[in-house]
């Protein structure tokens, strides 16, 4: 871990556990004791150099990393303006960033002498990405995993179960992400000697956003070696999409005492703002309690949590991570939107342009590219974090073009 | 503090029997209907009534308990027309102690002071709130203490040595014990572990002490009067509710009678207990 400077925005969160009014510890009496052993777990792992060692190496030889930056030639000449690189988090093993987390996550579980790992998924990146650290280090794997996704991303779910996980169908609420984590914190809650949950996101009670952040820092401090590397400078915008933010929050939060280093926050705008039909929390939320932590929450004036909406089911979560809040109240991160149309669009225009298919949460990103990119002139340069791979989502793309797989 | 709470778990001290405890969930399944029941409870021999705050996603409850938040949310329950049933349960009723349970951004979304000022005005007596732990007493537990309202904690199996002390600081009123590592309408408790455990609190705390989760049957409720100063039954009446209702989700005739019914054989068991 680096120093930080005074003032620095890469120190929090408080002892609490909170970034600003956000954060917090907001779970059952029966999880209490397990969360605070393992923020005392994770402490002790994030002090070992021997933790650092075995993770690195894990992230080297089994995850493939470092990941590249890509210089996207033809997709700066189409869209003629600022050079874009791609940061190619989807050619780690597992097809996503999403590696990164659980590779460290399963290294403190083993420390901490758990037998049985528990996820959540929406796309299933997260839960193949888990399934995978499971079956490498010999632990039983339950994913909950949203009936409604289970359609949408059947290659995952088939995928899952190769690793030797079991996939348990949610069927409660909308059958999403939101729905899978409830069912997790349930399984949770009863199986709480022997089991460890495996969080995807930045999300959840404290310690897991802090936690999650530090082992998706790998993204941004890689960026920012092989930036200064090709480019002799630090970028001027970096470009994620969030739902729950891990992507974003990797790539961003090494940058985060570069001021002029402009981070950008892409949410799934689903049919539209203006339709409800969306999961966009920064934008279109408010202040809430959910999963273990306040931040942005999709609600309506009754704080009942609202059904979020994305084509990407890996976007399609009510809430966004707590220190993403924080950051966007401090006016640190901006916050932009595409919609399900222009993520379908953009995901189309990569295939065409670079030869390379990403995933429809990526294709969010892209997307805010595609408008941003031409404002900013030749000399600009932008990094996209293209956070996973598409071949999970062709059903889905091929559905909304009306073609039958 | 009102001091319901504290005369009714004295009278029930000094007839020497635990308390039965009853979990319905507001406006389940529709708000009249909620409120026949409620208005009905203690004349079937409910101590104290716990009534569940409608939440979205309510993570550590089972399915039975989830359903009945789900059809309030369906029929329009929202947090004020909770507490307005409650007001007019209490201008009939002004011994029985009500407590709310649930979750707490319902409540942080209604504003902490106005709600706590609400729900003292219609009379409610106490709060459990699922996911509230002592590290968050700053955003619910201690200004409800000072308006004067009861904090009811919930303690488990998993709230050992230490814990134990930081879960009963700004404890009152009385304390739950969660039976099980669990969600509501799951397994049955072990009576030996849940017996230890108590004894493990009552060295701790004066406060009466109610057991809840994965209780249903008549027998069942007697033995946990046994060892407990009240005992807690929901997902077991909540599902009475549940499979009292037409295609539509309408109550059939009989359902009243049903609740009434189930809660008279809990009354009878436990009060079948006397105790020393």
């Amino acid at each position: 871990m680096s120093a930080h400077r005074p003032n620095s925005l890469r120190t929090g969160p408080d002892e609490s556990g909170h970034f600003g009014i956000y954060g917090g510890r907001f779970v059952a009496e029966t999880l209490m004791p397990l969360v605070l052993e393992l923020e005392r777990a994770w402490r002790e792992a994030k002090a070992d150099p021997a933790f650092w060692a075995e993770y690195r190496a894990l992230l080297a030889d089994y995850a493939g990393r470092p990941s590249p930056l890509y210089r996207a030639e033809r997709l700066t000449a189409e869209l003629g303006g600022a050079r874009i690189y791609l940061k190619r988090e989807e050619l780690n093993h597992t097809g996503s960033h999403k590696i990164n987390n659980c590779l460290g996550q399963i290294l403190l579980a083993r420390r901490m002498g758990k037998r049985r790992i528990i996820a959540e998924t929406g796309a299933g990146q997260h839960g193949v990405a888990t399934a995978t650290v499971a079956a490498r280090f010999g632990l039983a794997c339950t994913i909950y995993m949203g009936e409604r996704d289970m359609e949408r991303q059947q290659p995952n779910v088939f995928r899952m179960r190769l690793l030797g996980a079991e996939v348990r169908p949610v069927r409660s609420g909308s059958r999403t992400l939101k729905d899978a984590m409830n069912e997790a914190l349930r399984d949770w809650v009863t199986n709480v000697r022997d089991t460890f949950y495996l969080i995807g996101s930045v999300a959840g009670p404290h310690p897991y956003p802090a936690m999650v952040r530090d082992l998706q820092c790998v993204i941004g401090e890689e960026t920012r070696e092989q930036i200064l590397a090709a480019e002799g400078r630090l970028p001027d915008v970096l470009v994620a999409c969030v739902g729950g933010g891990s992507n974003a929050m990797g790539l961003f939060h090494p940058f985060l005492d570069d001021r002029e280093v402009r981070l950008v926050a892409v949410e799934a705008a689903g049919e539209g703002l203006e339709t409800g039909r969306h999961a966009a929390a920064l934008t279109g939320g408010s202040p809430g309690v959910l999963h273990g932590s306040r931040s942005y929450l999709l609600q309506d004036e009754d704080g009942q949590v609202l059904e979020p909406h994305s084509i990407s089911a890996g976007l399609d979560y009510p809430g966004i991570g707590p220190e993403h809040a924080w950051l966007r109240d401090m006016g640190r991160i901006e916050v932009a939107t595409a919609t399900d149309r222009e993520a379908l669009a953009a995901f189309a225009l990569l295939g065409r342009t670079e030869g390379i298919l990403p995933a429809l949460e990526s294709a969010h990103a892209l997307a805010h590219v595609v408008e941003l990119a031409p404002r900013l002139g030749p000399e600009a340069l932008i990094v996209v974090n293209l956070s996973g791979r598409g071949d999970k989502d062709i059903y889905t793309v091929a559905r909304a073009m009306g073609v039958e797989l | 503090m009102t001091g319901r709470i504290e005369r009714r778990f004295a009278a029930l001290r000094a007839e020497g029997r635990a308390g039965l405890i009853t979990f319905l969930v507001a406006g389940d399944p529709d708000m009249p209907t909620f409120e026949h029941l409620l208005a009905g409870l203690p004349a079937a021999g409910a101590d104290l009534v716990e009534v569940g705050m409608p939440f979205s996603d309510p993570m550590a409850d089972g399915p039975t308990i989830e359903e009945g938040y789900g059809r309030a949310l369906k029929a329009g329950t929202r947090l004020a027309d909770v507490l307005a049933a409650i007001a007019r349960f209490r201008a009939r009723d002004h011994a029985t102690p009500v407590v709310l349970m649930g979750y707490y951004n319902p409540i942080y979304r209604y504003g902490v002071e106005r709600f706590l000022a609400d729900a003292l005005r219609a009379g409610v007596d106490g709060l459990i709130m699922v996911d509230l732990p002592p590290e968050e007493d700053r955003e619910l537990c201690l200004p409800a203490r000072k308006a004067g309202l009861h904090f009811i904690r919930l303690l488990t199996p998993t709230t050992r040595g230490p814990r134990l002390e930081r879960v009963l600081e700004h404890a009152s009123g009385f304390l739950y014990y969660v039976s099980i590592t669990g969600i509501t309408g799951s397994r049955a408790p072990d009576l030996a572990e849940v017996e230890a455990a108590l004894a493990e609190i009552r060295r701790h705390t004066a406060l009466p002490l109610a057991v809840g989760f994965g209780i249903r049957a008549p027998a069942q409720a007697a033995a946990v009067a046994r060892i407990a100063d009240g005992v807690v039954v929901g997902s077991a009446l909540v599902r009475t509710v549940a499979e009292h209702l037409d295609g539509a989700g309408r109550p059939r005739a009989g359902l009243d009678e049903a609740i009434f019914r189930q809660v008279r054989a809990l009354a009878g068991a436990i009060r079948g207990v006397t105790r020393e």
